[in-house]
């Protein structure tokens, strides 16, 4: 087993993109349900949602807002999970209820250094 | 994981208490700062819990987190004011202080508050429904397009149109004086009225959502009941006819979306509990001297709710069309009073009456005319529900009439 983190990229920045309080309720409904389903499986590590503000910092002491505001693509969040390999990962990721909206997407990596023998 | 079930609209309605406490705090001048913060919370939320699970007490949270961008919104605004713009020479027209007051009192306080500001009579109608669709209910963009049954730019402009003009009136968050609620509540009452229509009369496919329209303006209407202030007898008549109206809602639509007239409707899906308290807040309205529209329109509902077809319902409705149209005049009252005029009278005499009315252009009374005419003049009656429906606007009205052409056939 290995494992893997996901990141979630979306619009957090275009505001007519933003969905209603009402369908917010609803996707974080369908988002539970998809996390239920990898942790009934053992295999859900954990994970964390991000705030919208943030800062990066550059050489040279510069300091600016994030999170990355040019990309229309920035990072809600990430979870990890463990998997027997990049498929598996992939297998897991299909029903994310994300990547039913236009321009969103997941990012698979493995955490390297990480090796579990089975 | 542990997920307790979330109440159903659960950020919808803490969505309206952040945001009239935040404009309240900020100013109307701010309100898109107050709906971002809004959003931006909910955003947070939806992330978190869906990976870690709903929180003990959501509400807290979402308040919470609320508070603290707000804090975060102030921080920089004051920085921005105290230190940069007195050099730039710019007067602050509001600092407030940093504490945001999310008590229960301060919620239902600033949404009250809120209610008067948005009915405001400097502008227009719609925008008013769209603003208290929007902030007083918590509605997404889409939805409220959805249920004027047009597209999300035309319905930003007009958010967007109404802002502005408030801006320029310079309308505080505040409760009206005693001295002129009533006359600010007439606005209010009017601006729920026609919300409920739109859900009750709305066109959109949406059941759900028209459901939610209806239950919003109910509730809007309870909150000014709470309210001592705002108690009045025409508050609790509105309620009323709100509640016997709804009662019915489940009954009028069947499967495939077409509408199923009151004579067919099975009675048993008639909500018994809403008629009670339709009876409950109708009592409650019959204090004081005044009679205001509501009230004769609540006790019309309320015979609707008696489907047994006595002549002491028709009597009675006649009696209330007939004040009603010497309050004030409409056609569907008119249209409505012919009705039952020729429940109570009989056909005849209805039709001399409907004859005089000419609502030419008006799908509902051709209609009518032809249902005064079956039976009577069967050809006449044809010709009048051919043009009820050469003007019918959906499709579920249109079956509905030509259910009938057939069965005159």
């Amino acid at each position: 087993m290995d494992e893997f983190i996901l990141f979630f990229r979306l619009d957090i920045i275009t505001k007519e993109k933003q969905p209603s309080p009402e369908q917010l309720q609803v996707y974080m409904k369908q988002y539970q349900d998809w996390i239920a389903g990898i942790a009934e499986q053992n295999k859900f590590l954990g994970g964390k949602g991000l705030s919208t503000e943030g800062k990066v910092m550059k050489s040279k002491g510069v300091i600016t807002d994030g999170p990355f505001a040019e990309l229309k693509e920035s990072i809600a969040g990430f979870i990890m999970v463990q998997a027997k390999d990049f498929d598996e990962a992939v297998a897991l990721t299909k029903s994310c209820p994300m990547l039913n909206g236009e321009g969103n997407s997941v990012e698979i990596r493995k955490v390297s250094g990480v090796h579990n023998q089975e | 994981m542990q997920n307790n079930e979330l109440i159903p609209h659960l950020f919808r309605t803490e969505y309206r208490k952040i945001v009239s406490v935040l404009c309240k705090h900020f100013g109307f001048d701010q309100i898109e700062i107050a709906e971002d913060i809004a959003s931006e919370t909910f955003l947070v939320a939806a992330q978190t819990w869906g990976i870690e699970g709903n929180p003990p007490n959501p509400s807290a949270w979402l308040h919470f987190v609320a508070k603290n961008k707000a804090k975060n919104y102030l921080r920089r605004t004051a920085l921005f004011k105290n230190k940069i713009s007195p050099q730039l020479k710019l007067a602050p027209s509001h600092i407030p202080n940093d504490e945001i007051d999310l008590s229960p009192q301060n919620i239902n306080d600033s949404q009250l508050q809120m209610m008067f500001s948005v009915c405001h009579p400097s502008i227009a109608v719609e925008a008013q429904i769209g603003l208290s669709l929007r902030i007083l209910c918590g509605f997404g963009i889409e939805e409220i397009a959805d249920a004027f049954l047009t597209n999300k730019e035309t319905i930003n402009k007009r958010l967007f149109r109404a802002k502005e003009k408030l801006r320029e009136e310079k309308i505080n968050i505040e409760m009206p004086d005693a001295a002129i609620i009533d006359d600010r509540l007439s606005a209010v009452l009017r601006t729920i009225y026609l919300l409920f229509n739109e859900g009750y009369y709305s066109h959109s496919q949406n059941q759900t959502l028209r459901k939610d329209l209806c239950v919003e303006a109910m509730r809007l209407c309870t909150m000014l009941i709470e309210n001592t202030l705002t108690n009045r007898p025409q508050v609790n008549a509105l309620l009323s006819l709100m509640c016997f109206h709804a009662s019915r809602f489940d009954a009028r639509f069947n499967d495939n979306g077409e509408l199923i007239l009151y004579e067919e409707q099975d009675e048993n899906l008639w909500n018994a509990d809403l008629i009670s308290k339709g009876g409950y807040f109708l009592r409650c309205a019959s204090e004081g001297t005044a009679v205001s529209k509501y009230h004769l329109e609540a006790g019309i509902a309320f015979w609707n709710t008696q489907k047994a077809d006595t002549k002491e319902k028709w009597e009675n409705m006649l009696q209330l069309y007939n004040r009603l149209l010497q309050i004030e005049y409409s056609p569907v009252a008119a249209l409505n009073r012919t009705y039952a005029l020729s429940k109570a009278n009989g056909k005849r005499q209805a039709i001399v009456e409907a004859e005089s009315l000419n609502l030419s252009g008006n799908q509902f009374y051709y209609a009518l005319l032809g249902e005064l005419y079956t039976e009577i003049d069967n050809e006449k009656a044809i010709e009048n529900l051919n043009k009820a429906i050469s003007l019918a606007r959906t499709d579920a009205i249109k079956q509905s009439i030509q259910k009938k052409i057939d069965k005159l056939k």
